[in-house]
């Protein structure tokens, strides 16, 4: 089965200049691979890492030690240590994120807030709002939000909109963190469902679920995240 | 001779003359560029006529015959006194008949009847850059002609035809000369525009106050600035001059009483006085005409003294 | 999509006496790429920003511009009727206050028809029904095209500037703090539609602004300067999430949360 994601041996450490340059490490010899058709999830209690480790591998965090190789364009690129034009081009065409929160942006509709991945990569504006109805639909977003900017939704609101916007490209990898956090039980379902149907394409997915049920639902394995403790490396 | 014409001959004193002559050469070797020249004290206020006056005098020699008209008459305070100031310091001759003139100082108008090779046209100049009330900078204007960047007057063009529904501009109408210079042909109505192209006569400019000359060489291309869909046009009259019948001639608007009454005539006296000798009659045109021996032909020629 | 730059930028450098302006700048910026170019003021962004846009020449160093043709020129080798030229076609300068880079005394769309009239279009019906179009694009009633921007409001003049700027099609944009000195809600209009263009016209544009909301939300990249030299660099959400560099962090820090 293909691995279109390989992590070895990253760490990662926050250093605070702010206060007297104390270092926090935060991971370390980070080692695991993902594959396509399957869900894999982060476990491990708050505070061990999880969110870090995925914002490395959106390049949304910098990773001090070790390699992050997706499988990109058909080559192999390093995360690790990619510059930031090669990054866009892996978030625009192989690797998607679901974050926790919905960055708004002023003005825009909710419609076109969740189409605009779609557009990015060269998709009809028409054809991909279309698509980004089904979804809200399907995530039982009320209809007479879409044409509304999202900043005064509610949380479950906000959240949905985030995870139509997440899962309406075709990414290979599909990162989601937590993304079912503060959804009710039938819109937590139709994630369920939706993540199904991803495994189903081949898409291998990455994630961070606190949610019991849901991380039964989908998980296939579960990586242990406090095997990265920064505090193992000397052991 | 008078005393003073020979102290010094047209006012000027001889240095100051090789600068403007100077000065006059580039231009004429540059068409349309204007060169900076250390404008004299004339003894006559700024906008008076310095610059011509400058440049008349710079020019001027013994055997020239001088006219000057200001809006196109011979006979106003302005023209008067600078054609006696002329006689006075050059002691030349100096006439209205427009043909037998070999400078024409003017204000604001071109003749009515065809220059010809040899003649000179001095024109006083006000304000020399076209661009200037778009462009307050000189720094900026200077760079703008050196790098041909002439969007700006068709700016200027644009916004009149979006106030007006016409390009309103009627005199001081921008031009191009040679294809190259946008220049500022002085406060002359737009209708005398096409007289300056592929004139015979070289035109030459002095803004007094402003510090600058430029000139046309004769047989120089002098194009109006206008857009495709709003093509340059000249006035047009709805009737011909009351006094001499004169059409396809600039006309100025003469009121008669207090009533409001008022008739349009030649702006150039010379060519209406002329026709009016020749026979013509408008329908306001008095029964006889001026005494005859003011307009005989060749014009009202006053000898040199 | 191209493999090169549209700009390449080296070792540029900008003092002003013994005192630093810009030092050492060398960046990449690629095509429909936004580059937010942030820090306090006096950090020597905005001359960075006038020395890239040529309105500046720098002490040393070098920066070069795919032309049109492909081929890549060195900016402070061209003539100045080139450089001004490429001003006025393929670039375009937002300057934070529209009066810096609007005709006050002429209408609005005198002030979008001038470059085209400079570029030598001569038809007053097709300039001004590209004034019209621009207008509508940059949400200014078609009603105000005759008004001079004296009548509008600094949010208005804001948007006609950059109407102004981009209806020749340039491929790069330089903007100076676009939404300084503007309402919030005024901001946040001007902001969504600089967006839309950008992506729309696949624009370039080097953004210098202090506000670190607006870099998030029009950049892909972004550079922190500081004291004239650039402390951090890299993608704008990876700079802001996670800043490594000691200025980085107080900037980030600084931001006040509503």
């Amino acid at each position: 089965m293909p691995t279109p994601l390989v992590v070895s041996n990253v760490a990662k450490s926050f250093t605070m200049h702010l206060r007297d340059g104390i270092k926090l490490p935060v991971v370390a010899d980070v080692s695991f691979s993902i594959r396509a058709g399957e869900c894999t999830v982060l476990g491990g209690p708050s505070g061990a890492g999880k969110s870090s480790i995925l914002k490395m591998l959106y390049g949304n965090y910098a990773v001090d030690e070790g390699q992050i190789i997706v499988t990109h364009d058909g080559g192999l690129i390093d995360l690790a240590t990619a510059g930031p034009r090669t990054v866009l081009a892996v978030r625009r065409q192989t690797i998607g994120y679901v974050s926790q929160f919905l960055r708004t942006v002023p003005r825009v509709s909710a419609l076109d807030v969740v189409a605009e991945p779609l557009v990015e990569r060269g998709e009809e504006r028409e054809s991909a709002r279309s698509k980004a109805r089904d979804l809200l639909a399907r995530l039982n977003l009320p209809e007479k939000l879409w044409a509304l900017p999202p900043a005064t939704f509610s949380g479950g609101e906000q959240q949905r909109v985030n995870i139509a916007r997440g899962f309406i490209t075709g990414h290979p990898i599909l990162l989601l963190d937590e993304p079912t956090a503060s959804l009710d039980a039938k819109n937590r379902d139709v994630v369920i469902e939706l993540i199904a149907a991803k495994k189903a394409s081949d898409v291998a997915l990455l994630g961070i679920f606190h949610d019991q049920d849901v991380r039964e639902a989908v998980a296939d394995r579960v990586i242990d995240v406090t095997a990265f403790a920064p505090g193992k490396i000397a052991a | 001779m008078t005393d003073i014409a020979t102290y010094n001959f047209a006012y000027l004193d001889e240095q100051t003359k090789r600068m403007i002559r100077r000065a006059i050469l580039k231009g004429i070797a540059i068409p349309g560029y204007q060169v900076p020249f250390a404008s004299r004290e004339m003894p006559m206020p700024y906008g008076w006529g310095t610059g011509g006056v400058q440049v008349t005098a710079s020019i001027i020699g013994p055997d020239d015959v001088l006219k000057v008209i200001d809006q196109g008459a011979d006979d106003t305070t302005n023209a008067v006194s600078i054609r006696a100031f002329f006689r006075k310091v050059a002691n030349v001759a100096v006439t209205t008949d427009t043909a037998s003139a070999t400078i024409i100082q003017t204000r604001h108008r071109i003749p009515e009847h065809p220059l010809a090779a040899g003649q000179v046209l001095v024109y006083q100049v006000p304000i020399p850059e076209p661009l200037r009330f778009l462009e307050p900078r000189e720094t900026e204007t200077r760079k703008m002609h050196a790098l041909e960047e002439y969007g700006l007057m068709h700016v200027k063009l644009y916004e009149d035809i979006a106030r007006h529904g016409r390009i309103a501009t009627t005199y001081a109408y921008p031009v191009k000369v040679e294809g190259r210079y946008v220049m500022d042909p002085s406060p002359t109505p737009k209708f005398d525009n096409p007289k300056m192209n592929h004139s015979p006569a070289l035109q030459l400019f002095g803004a007094g106050r402003e510090k600058r000359i430029y000139a046309l060489p004769p047989f120089t291309e002098v194009v109006s600035l206008d857009f495709e869909d709003h093509p340059f046009e000249v006035q047009t009259f709805d009737q011909p001059c009351a006094l001499c019948a004169a059409k396809n001639v600039y006309l100025d608007e003469v009121i008669l009483d207090d009533h409001g009454d008022h008739m349009f005539v030649c702006s150039d006296t010379d060519y209406c006085e002329k026709r009016r000798g020749d026979g013509h009659r408008g329908h306001l045109a008095p029964e006889t005409d001026l005494a005859p021996e003011t307009h005989s032909a060749p014009g009202n020629m006053e000898p040199a003294q | 999509m191209t493999d090169e730059p549209l700009l390449r930028v080296s070792a540029l450098s900008k003092s002003y006496g013994s005192r630093v302006g810009c030092d050492n700048v060398t960046f990449d910026l690629w095509p429909g790429e936004v580059l937010a170019v942030v820090g306090e003021s006096g950090s020597g962004k905005t001359t960075l920003l006038n020395c890239l846009s040529t309105r500046l020449l720098p002490s040393s160093g070098t920066a070069s511009y795919r032309m049109r043709d492909g081929h890549f020129r060195e900016l402070y080798r061209m003539s100045e009727a080139e450089r001004r030229f490429l001003m006025r076609t393929d670039w375009g300068f937002v300057h934070q206050n529209p009066a810096d880079g609007l005709r006050m005394t002429v209408s609005a769309g005198a002030n979008v028809g001038e470059r085209l009239m400079a570029v030598g279009d001569r038809h007053y019906g097709k300039i001004r029904a590209t004034a019209v179009d621009w207008l509508s694009r940059v949400e200014i009633e078609e009603d105000r095209i005759d008004d001079e921007p004296r009548a509008f409001s600094g949010g208005m003049r804001q948007r006609l500037q950059i109407a102004r700027n981009l209806v020749t099609g340039p491929r790069l944009v330089f903007m100076d703090e676009p939404t300084g000195g503007l309402d919030v809600s005024v901001q946040a209009r001007l902001l969504d539609l600089l967006r839309g263009l950008v992506t729309d016209l696949g624009l370039a544009a080097i953004v210098v602004t202090h506000d670190l909301a607006v870099a998030r939300l029009l950049s892909q990249r972004m550079m922190v300067m500081k004291d004239g030299r650039v402390v951090e660099s890299g993608l704008t959400d990876r700079v802001l999430d996670d800043p490594r560099a000691p200025y980085t962090q107080l900037l980030v820090s600084s931001i006040l949360q509503v």
